[in-house]
C-alpha cells in the first residue's frame, strides 16, 4: 500500500494547479479516489461522517445487477444454442453469451465515462460515479443484437443530453439509461423490435425450423396469448430462460438485486411496491374487462414478461430522477405500474411499456413532489394564519 | 404533561463517554468570542490592561447597544485578538486567584415588573444568554417573544448529563424561572427527558409547563421540542436557553452575581478516563483538558458537541454556550480502496454497511470526510434522521439557491444548523448542510430585519 501510495503522491503535482498535465486533473483525482479514500477532514459543520459515499451507495447498486447480468450473458448462449439447434453445456453456453455481452459492456463504459470525464474536466469538478451504474444498465437494457456503434452513438447521447447539460449526475431529469434506450427506439426502430433482434444466432449459423425469435411480450401483443404458453413454461419465465433485452428476462435474478437493494436500503422499496401494486391492480382491470386476449393475460404474468421487474427494481427507483418525497413515491411508482400496462394492452405500436411508463413519469416526478411539498406549505401558512385570527 | 415520542433520528454511540465524577478546577486563561454569537457586531468597552470584574462588560452590539457581553471572571484584560479586517476574534483575560463579582441587587423575580427583569438582565450582561429563533441570534430587544423554551437533556453523542448541573440548586434554578415567565407572553417550556434518571429539581419546577420528550438524538434539540410544542411562525419569535443559563438568570437576581460557573463534560474517545469538570465559561481548552491523559496522535479538540461544535484546537477556549468537550482523533490519512471495504470499525446509518447489526457498539471515529463532494442523489433517508414537519432536502435546496421565498415556505424559521447536522452526518453527497443553511439563515435576516 505504501507503495502505491508513494507513486501516487509523486506523480501527484503533475496533475495540480500549474503542472504539466493539470488539463487532466479530474482523471487524475477520480483515479486516485478510486484506490484511496482521501485524507479531506472536516472543515465545517459535523466532525465525523458517516463512512458512505457515494461511491459505496453506487457500487452497492453495481453489485445489485450482477445477478441479472450473470444470468443474462448465460442466457444469450441458451438462446443461441436453442435457436440453431445445439446442445452446449453450462460453461460454453456462458462463455458464448459472455463473449457476446461483453463488447456492449465495455463500449458503453468507454464512450460515457469519457464523456464525464471530460466535462468533469471543464467544470473542475471531481467525478461523479453515477455513470458506474448507467454505463453497466444500458447493455443490459437493449437486446443482444444492437450493434456496437449503435451503443456507443446512444449512450453519447443519454449521456450528453440526458445528464451533462442538466448540470451532471443528481441534476438530471430522466434517466440517463432509458435515455439511451428510448433514443435506439424511436431512431432505429428495425433494430430495437421485431423478431429478429433477441436472439444472437451468428453469422456462421442458421436457425432452425420453426425458430420465431419472438419475446412472450411481443407475441402477447400479436395477439398470440396462446403462443406463450405453448413455448415457454411458467417457470421458464421465472426464472428467465426466455428471449428479451440482456438483463430483463430472470424475475429471480432481478429479484435477488431488489432484496440485495432493499437490506442495503440504497433505494426505495415504496417505489418498488408501489409498481408492483399499480401494474396488478391494472391487470385485474383489463382481466374484468376482458375485451381481448390481450386483456386476458393474467395480471401477475406482466411481471414475468419484458422489462417490467427490471424496469421496477432498477430503473424507476434512481433516486434522481424519481419522487423525491416519500408521498409522491407512492404516486410515482402506481403510475408507473398502471401506465406499464396500460401501454402494453391498449397501444401494441410500443410493445415496451415499462421503458416509456417511466420516461413519462420521470417528468411527472417534479410536478408529483411539487403537489406533496405545497402541501406541506399551505399547512405552514394556516398556521401562521390561524395565529393571526387569535390575536 | 403530555409524553412527545421522537421516532426519526439517530443515536451516534462514541466512545469515551464522560464518569459522574465532577474535579473543580481553576483555570486562569478565559476568553470570550464574539463569533459565538451569530450577527453580532462587537464594540469593545475595554482595553487590554485593564481590570474587570465578573460581570463587567466587554464590548456592546453595535446594533443593539444595550446588550452587553460580560466578563466571565474577574482579572486583567490581556489581549483582544484581531482577525481580518480588523474582526475581533477573542477578548482574553487572565483570571484573579479570588473571583470578584459586580454587585447588582438582590430582588425576588416574582415581585417584579417585566421592565425590571429586562433592565437587570441587560445590565449585568446575562441577556446575551437568551438566544432566539429564528436565527438563533442572542434575543432581539423590544420584541417579546410567544414562548421560553427549555431542553433540559442532551441527546447529542456523549452530551453532558443536566441533572448533574442543577443538583441542589433549586432555589438558584426556581427563581431564574421565575424571571423567565415574566419575560414571556405565553408559556415558559421545560422540556425532560421521559426517563427514571431526571433530577427532582426539575420535575419540581413551578410556573412552567413541563413536557416529556422520547426518543433517539435530536430528541433533546430544542428545534425538534419547539417544532412539536409551538413551532415558530412568520414574524413570530421565541428564545431559548439551557439549563446552565436559567442558573445564571436565578443567581443575578437571587444573590445578586453574574455566576457563569458551568460544569464541563470532558468527552470524546481520546481521552483517558474521561470526567466532569467545573470552571467557569470560556476557560482555556489547555486548562480544561489539563488533568486528563490524552491518546498520542493527532487530535481534534472541539467545544461542544461532535455534531454541532467547533475545532477550537488545543489553544482554543470553550465557547460561550458551551458545555461539552470532545478530543476525537484527526482522520487526514488515505484508505486504500476504503470505500470497498467492509470498515468493521467505521460506524454508518447506512446498511451498506454491517454496523447496523450492532447497534450497541460504541465507536473511534475520525475526522476524515470518507469521501468526496457531490450533487444531492440518494434521497429519502434525511428524513429519517429529521423529526421535524419540514422537508430538509427542499429546504436546503431553498437555502443552497438562496431562494428567499422558498425558504420561508418550506419553513426556515424554524431551524437551526444543529437541526440538520445529523442529516449532514449521514450525507453521502458530502454536502455542508449547517454552513450552508447558516448562510441561508443570514440572508433571510438580511432581507427581514
Amino acid at each position: 500500500m505504501k507503495g502505491i501510495r508513494n507513486f501516487v503522491d509523486k506523480i501527484k503535482p503533475n496533475f495540480e494547479k500549474g503542472g504539466k498535465f493539470s488539463f487532466l486533473w479530474s482523471v487524475f483525482d477520480g483515479f486516485e479516489t478510486f484506490l484511496f479514500v482521501p485524507n479531506t477532514v472536516t472543515k465545517s459543520g459535523c466532525h465525523i461522517r458517516d463512512a458512505i459515499d457515494m461511491k459505496r451507495g453506487m457500487i452497492t447498486v453495481v453489485i445489485a445487477l450482477i445477478p441479472a447480468l450473470l444470468f443474462g450473458m448465460y442466457n444469450v448462449g441458451y438462446q443461441h444454442f436453442l435457436a440453431i439447434g445445439e446442445i452446449a453445456d453450462f460453461w460454453k453456453t456462458f462463455f458464448y453469451g459472455f463473449l457476446a455481452v461483453l463488447p456492449s459492456v465495455i463500449i458503453s463504459y468507454v464512450v460515457g465515462l469519457t464523456i464525464e470525464f471530460y466535462f468533469a474536466q471543464k467544470r473542475r469538478h471531481e467525478i461523479s460515479e453515477g455513470f458506474l451504474v448507467t454505463g453497466l444498465l444500458i447493455p443490459m437494457i437493449l437486446p443482444i443484437n444492437v450493434p456496437l456503434w449503435m451503443i456507443a452513438l446512444a449512450t453519447a447521447f443519454a449521456v450528453f443530453v440526458g445528464k451533462e447539460i442538466f448540470g451532471g449526475t443528481g441534476m438530471n431529469i430522466i434517466n440517463p439509461a432509458l435515455l439511451a434506450r428510448a433514443f435506439l427506439f424511436f431512431a432505429y426502430p428495425l433494430k430495437m423490435s421485431g423478431d429478429d433482434v433477441w436472439v444472437r444466432i451468428g453469422k456462421h449459423h442458421q436457425a432452425i425450423d420453426g425458430f420465431s425469435g419472438a419475446t412472450p411480450l411481443g407475441e402477447a401483443l400479436n395477439d398470440n396469448i396462446a403462443a406463450i404458453h405453448d413455448t415457454w413454461s411458467i417457470s421458464d419465465m421465472v426464472l428467465g430462460f426466455i428471449p428479451g433485452s440482456v438483463g430483463e428476462t430472470s424475475f429471480v435474478a432481478i429479484l435477488l438485486g431488489a432484496i440485495f437493494l432493499l437490506i442495503t436500503g440504497i433505494v426505495s422499496w415504496k417505489i418498488m411496491l408501489s409498481i408492483f401494486a399499480g401494474g396488478y391492480l391494472m391487470g385485474l382491470i383489463f382481466n374484468l374487462v376482458g375485451a381481448n386476449d390481450v386483456m386476458l393475460i393474467p395480471a401477475w404474468e406482466h411481471f414475468l414478461i419484458g422489462g417490467f421487474a427490471f424496469g421496477a427494481v432498477f430503473m424507476a427507483t434512481d433516486p434522481v430522477t424519481s419522487a423525491q418525497t416519500e408521498t409522491g413515491k407512492y404516486i410515482y411508482g402506481a403510475l408507473i405500474g398502471i401506465l406499464c400496462v396500460l401501454m402494453r394492452v391498449i397501444n401494441p405500436a410500443y410493445p415496451e411499456g415499462m421503458m416509456l411508463a417511466i420516461l413519462l413519469m420521470n417528468v411527472f416526478a417534479p410536478l408529483i413532489d411539487y403537489l406533496v411539498v405545497q402541501s406541506n406549505i399551505r399547512k405552514r401558512v394556516k398556521r401562521a394564519k390561524d395565529v393571526m385570527v387569535k390575536i | 404533561m403530555a409524553e412527545i415520542k421522537i421516532t426519526k433520528g439517530l443515536d451516534i454511540r462514541l466512545e469515551g463517554k464522560a464518569e459522574y465524577v465532577v474535579k473543580p478546577l481553576f483555570p486562569t486563561k478565559y476568553a470570550i468570542k464574539p463569533s459565538d454569537f451569530h450577527a453580532l457586531i462587537p464594540r469593545m468597552l475595554v482595553e487590554p490592561g485593564e481590570k474587570v470584574k465578573a460581570g463587567t462588560p466587554l464590548f456592546y452590539n453595535k446594533d443593539q447597544e444595550q446588550i452587553l457581553v460580560a466578563s466571565p471572571v474577574s482579572g486583567i484584560v490581556t489581549d483582544i485578538i484581531r482577525g481580518d479586517k480588523r474582526r475581533i476574534l477573542e477578548v482574553r483575560i487572565d483570571a484573579d486567584q479570588e473571583i470578584d463579582y459586580e454587585t447588582f441587587e438582590k430582588r425576588d423575580p416574582i415581585a417584579l415588573k417585566r421592565e425590571d427583569i429586562v433592565a437587570q438582565l441587560l445590565k449585568s450582561g446575562v441577556w446575551s444568554m437568551l438566544r432566539q429563533r429564528p436565527y438563533g441570534t442572542v434575543a432581539c430587544l423590544n420584541r417579546t417573544p410567544k414562548a421560553i423554551f427549555i431542553s433540559c437533556f442532551d441527546t447529542a453523542p456523549l452530551a453532558p448529563d443536566f441533572n448533574l448541573m442543577v443538583h441542589r440548586q433549586d432555589d438558584v434554578f426556581q427563581a431564574g424561572l421565575d424571571a423567565l415567565a415574566k419575560l414571556t407572553s405565553g408559556k415558559v417550556h421545560l422540556n425532560l427527558a421521559s426517563s427514571v434518571n431526571v433530577s427532582q429539581v426539575f420535575l419540581k419546577s413551578k410556573n412552567v409547563q413541563i413536557n416529556f420528550f422520547k426518543g433517539p438524538h435530536p430528541a433533546g434539540n430544542v428545534g425538534t421540542q419547539i417544532n412539536k410544542l409551538n413551532p415558530v411562525n412568520k414574524g413570530e419569535i421565541v428564545w431559548y436557553l439551557r439549563p446552565q443559563e436559567v442558573l445564571t438568570i436565578g443567581n443575578l437576581f437571587l444573590n445578586g452575581k453574574y455566576d457563569v460557573s458551568r460544569i464541563f463534560a470532558v468527552t470524546g474517545s481520546e481521552v483517558q478516563q474521561p470526567k466532569y469538570v467545573k470552571a467557569f465559561l470560556g476557560a482555556s481548552m489547555k486548562e480544561l483538558l489539563e488533568p486528563f491523559t490524552l491518546n498520542s496522535g493527532e487530535l481534534r479538540y472541539i467545544s461542544g458537541n461532535v455534531l454541532t461544535g467547533t475545532n477550537v484546537g488545543i489553544d482554543g477556549y470553550a465557547g460561550f454556550y458551551d458545555n461539552q468537550i470532545m478530543v476525537i482523533p484527526e482522520g487526514d490519512h488515505y484508505e486504500l480502496l476504503g470505500w470497498m471495504m467492509p470498515r468493521f470499525k467505521k460506524y454508518s446509518f447506512w446498511h451498506t454497511y454491517l454496523s447496523w447489526l450492532t447497534p450497541n457498539k460504541s465507536y473511534r471515529l475520525d475526522t476524515n470526510l470518507n469521501g468526496g463532494k457531490r450533487a444531492f442523489v440518494f434521497n429519502g433517508d434525511y428524513e429519517k434522521v429529521f423529526p421535524l414537519d419540514i422537508y430538509p432536502v427542499q429546504l436546503m435546496k431553498a437555502a443552497i439557491t438562496q431562494d428567499i421565498d422558498n425558504m420561508e415556505a418550506l419553513g426556515i424559521y424554524e431551524v437551526e444548523e444543529e437541526d440538520v447536522a445529523l442529516c449532514e452526518f449521514i450525507c453521502p453527497s458530502k454536502i455542508a448542510w449547517q454552513a450552508e443553511l447558516r448562510k441561508g439563515l443570514d440572508l433571510m435576516r438580511q432581507e427581514m430585519e
